[in-house]
């Protein structure tokens, strides 16, 4: 059987170093599964996130020959065995141990936004949607959680703005609301002045990496930073604000 | 001895899937202060992993449809030794609960009209399945999650509970550890609903998760409660089979309910060859009829490959034994057929089947809406569980409540496919409900320190020992239990599967783990190994005690139905010596005019 290299990201908090295991392969297997192998013979206590391995629950999130990928989605035969593998733990968050992540801040993050707020039901007691006005927001709610465009984004990547600019995966959760055919809620001065809309400057790198294909960029930022321009800064609006008051 | 973290609630839900998620909200909106415990991180939970959608008789797609319809196809699908009044609740609550997911945001696919489309799914009688694509489980969850979490509920992530610790009778909390640091915690809570899932991992080939050792099930029985309908195990007829890495992950039933049919290596439908008497009058007799009532001609009866779960199961099982199965050992499955029935049958497949077509590309190179799939039976859901009280979820134990997949009584001897998702909604609910009620009439229950210390000290042993590693021993376990207790049964290998449990057990008392405590995967596995053997025990023992063939449960030396095995249900719990001890309970008589239900659906 044949055999490959992988170099491991072993050690916890800010001390560590990769390891090379040498795990046999079969075909069809994900470098999951060669994690797995490596953790049942030879290092018991190697620590990785995972739950599906159907590419459905966004746990197995890392970074393979230096791309964020899921582990279980990515097919050692789509890489070039003769080298060592490596796999490494995402960049963007604190980290804890091997190729396990502190994503806490994500779900803090979601507590910020303002909740689904629909409209009063119809007569009969149903809310009727067309499936296309459906269609627009089910892309968003493809999203599995597995906050790769997070670790990509470079505004939390390399400047590390977790304070002041919610990600990618955050403003597509936004517009699934803000689109959503039975939200009155409005998110549009939460997007500028607290979630940082603006520090997206559209190098669409999130869009690459997402394991479900969202148009992360083109579908739901994009529109949303149209709103917040639309209502902040159209001249017309601004001077109809002025009045108001 | 080692410190540990001390938490207060009224109600502790351990579990977040979606009978967890729902418990929390319930309980919360009841004025509960709740913490939840999840094993994974928020979101994750196997009920991600559902895909076909959500049975509620919400008459949209087909006004012939009614909670009497649901009522009778649940309690046909389980052979009629299910819970009646469960389901009875379950057919009644469920179209709420659907609505209420709309109403907190949840986005199913829709009719022409604008209503919620449902669909066709094995054993139920008209379209019922709520459903977005095949996706409805990510759905589902997402929308409890984003909804739950402006509740106010403490959210424990990567957690897991070790013990249940009692005063006298009562619940009084749970003992756990955090993954991450590897930190004990105390949570002492007035109620604790049990939502943990199944026990799939318990076998080699699965549709579940790590998560799926039978936590719930094992806590409850360790507690003191009892067990119900432990012998019947889900055996998914469509699981994928090759390559070899992904053997056992899920194909939806969402496939054959779009037209999808399974054929053997000759290219025969050999569903045709077996149709199940009590099933004929509703089954398609011909091909040509199959495919009008897939595409909604109600005038049509549907497809055989639609039977129960357990009956399509055996089926393949059987055109694989008799060399007729596919180069891998399982069978066909092809919807890309469609395309000669359909102008633009690819597109239709793929929006109607994005997961399926997106799961076979990346991991088997198989374009689906141009070849067939190769499939076979993969091991899926727990028909029994802890045995509770049908309107309140309450077990043996005042103050434990279970509900989901680790609670029993619902699906009897085989669950029909859309009825878990609905379960968990339903039960979840109500658990949280009488959990939040039971919290407001009782008070504090004290804490025990000597159960404290004994869970402490049998958890960190692992570390003081040398011997051999915990996932020989958790794969062993599963080579045994896909050997022994599959799908096809028979008493001397139920009973060697008894002896086994106990060398296994023997084996995982001298287990030893390496590294430290902080987010140890080895240690987790250690610590998992005592839910896995207890759950497979007791699995094989209510086994060898059902002879006879009902459901998910076939007995190769028993293979008929027996009338009089109709007349009770199987429970088992721990005896004062820590024995397991499994007796029969009476079937409860059903109600006048719930039989009349029954009768009027035939």
């Amino acid at each position: 059987m044949a055999s490959a290299t992988f170099r491991i990201w072993r050690g916890s908090g800010k001390e560590g170093a990769f390891r090379d295991y040498t795990a046999e392969i079969a075909p069809g297997m994900v470098v999951l599964d060669a994690v797995h192998h490596i953790q049942a013979e030879q290092a018991n206590d190697l620590a990785v996130r995972w739950n599906c391995k159907a590419g459905k629950c966004g746990s197995c999130s890392a970074e393979i020959n230096g791309s964020p990928r899921l582990m279980c989605m990515t097919r050692l035969n789509s890489l070039p065995l003769d080298q060592p593998i490596t796999i490494e733990p995402m960049k963007a968050f604190p980290h804890v141990k091997d190729l396990v992540t502190d994503v806490s801040w994500n779900f803090r993050v979601k507590k910020t936004i303002r909740k689904f707020k629909p409209r009063p039901r119809e007569a009969d007691g149903t809310w009727r949607m067309a499936q296309a006005d459906v269609d627009r927001v089910q892309e968003f709610r493809k999203c599995i959680e597995c906050f790769l465009c997070q670790d990509v984004c470079h505004v939390l990547r390399e400047h590390q703005l977790h304070d002041r600019f919610i990600g990618p995966r955050f403003l597509v959760y936004t517009a699934a609301l803000e689109m959503h055919p039975l939200d009155t809620e409005n998110r549009t001065t939460d997007l500028w002045q607290k979630h940082g809309v603006g520090y997206c400057n559209i190098t669409k790198c999130c869009t690459k990496v997402c394991p479900e294909s969202i148009t992360i960029t083109d579908n739901a930022i994009i529109p949303l930073k149209e709103r917040v321009v639309d209502e902040r800064f159209d001249p017309l609006q601004k001077l109809f604000r002025i009045f108001k008051k | 001895m080692a410190e540990y973290q001390t938490y207060d609630y009224d109600v502790l839900v351990v579990g977040a899937g979606g009978a967890g998620l729902s418990a929390a909200i319930q309980a919360s909106a009841n004025g509960a202060r709740v913490g939840v415990v999840t094993k994974s991180l928020l979101g994750k939970a196997h009920t991600v992993m559902a895909e076909g959608g959500i049975a509620a008789a919400l008459s949209n797609t087909d006004e012939r449809d009614n909670w009497k319809v649901h009522f009778a196809d649940t309690m046909r699908g389980g052979q009629y030794i299910n819970n009646w009044r469960m389901a009875e609740l379950h057919a009644k609550e469920a179209p709420d609960r659907v609505r209420e997911l709309e109403a907190w945001g949840a986005l199913f696919d829709r009719t022409k009209d604008g209503r919620i489309l449902q669909r066709n799914f094995g054993g139920h009688r008209y379209p019922r399945l709520a459903h977005v694509g095949d996706r409805t489980g990510l759905e589902m969850i997402r929308t409890l999650q984003d909804h739950g979490i402006h509740l106010g509920m403490e959210v424990h992530m990567e957690c897991t509970v070790l013990r249940l610790l009692k005063d006298s009778g009562r619940i009084a909390g749970a003992f756990g550890y955090e993954r991450e640091r590897g930190r004990f915690l105390l949570l002492r809570a007035k109620a604790i609903v049990l939502a943990t899932g199944g026990i799939g991992r318990a076998y080699k080939v699965t549709s579940n998760s790590w998560e799926y050792t039978g936590d719930g099930h094992s806590l409850a029985f360790h507690a003191g409660a009892s067990l119900l309908d432990m012998e019947f195990v889900q055996f998914h007829p469509t699981g994928m089979i090759w390559p070899p890495s992904v053997r056992g992950i899920l194909v939806t039933e969402g496939v054959r309910g779009e037209g999808g049919v399974l054929k053997n290596k000759d290219g025969v439908r050999f569903m045709f060859s077996d149709i199940p008497e009590n099933y004929r009058s509703q089954t398609a007799d011909n091909e040509e009829e199959g495919w009008r009532y897939t595409q909604g001609d109600r005038k049509a009866r549907r497809p055989p490959e639609l039977l129960t779960r357990d009956h399509v199961a055996r089926c393949i099982m059987r055109e694989v034994r008799e060399e007729r199965g596919s180069p891998h050992g399982g069978v066909y499955l092809d919807i890309a057929w469609i395309k000669e029935r359909l102008p633009n049958g690819a597109e239709h497949i793929k929006r109607k089947l994005p997961s399926m077509y997106h799961q076979f590309k990346q991991l088997a190179d198989i374009d689906i809406t141009q070849e067939p799939m190769e499939v076979g039976p993969t091991t899926h859901y727990m028909m029994g569980g802890v045995r509770v009280d049908a309107d309140t979820q309450q077990s043996d134990i005042p103050g434990l409540f279970a509900a989901g997949e680790c609670g029993a009584g619902l699906h009897g001897a085989n669950r029909l496919g859309g009825n878990s998702l609905s379960d968990l909604l339903v039960f979840g609910k109500r658990a949280g409900e009488h959990a939040a009620k039971f919290s407001k009439e009782n008070g504090t229950a004290s804490i025990d320190q000597a159960q404290i210390d004994e869970t402490i000290r049998s958890a960190l042993a692992p570390f003081d020992r040398t011997g051999e590693s915990p996932y020989q021993v958790q794969q062993d376990l599963q080579t045994m239990m896909q050997n022994l207790v599959g799908i096809v049964r028979q008493e001397q290998e139920l009973e060697r599967a008894v002896e086994e449990v106990r060398k296994l057990s023997e084996r995982a008392s001298k287990v030893a783990v390496g590294g430290n405590r902080e987010y140890n995967n080895g240690w987790h596995t250690a610590l998992d190994l005592t839910n896995l053997l207890t759950v497979s025990e007791i699995i094989a023992r209510a086994a060898i005690e059902r002879k006879e063939s009902r459901g998910a449960h076939f007995r190769e030396d028993y293979p008929a139905k027996d009338p009089e095995a109709a007349k009770f249900n199987i429970v088992v719990r721990r005896g004062d010596a820590g024995e397991i001890i499994v007796s029969r309970q009476p079937v409860k008589e059903m109600p006048a005019e719930l039989k009349q239900v029954i009768e009027e659906s035939n």
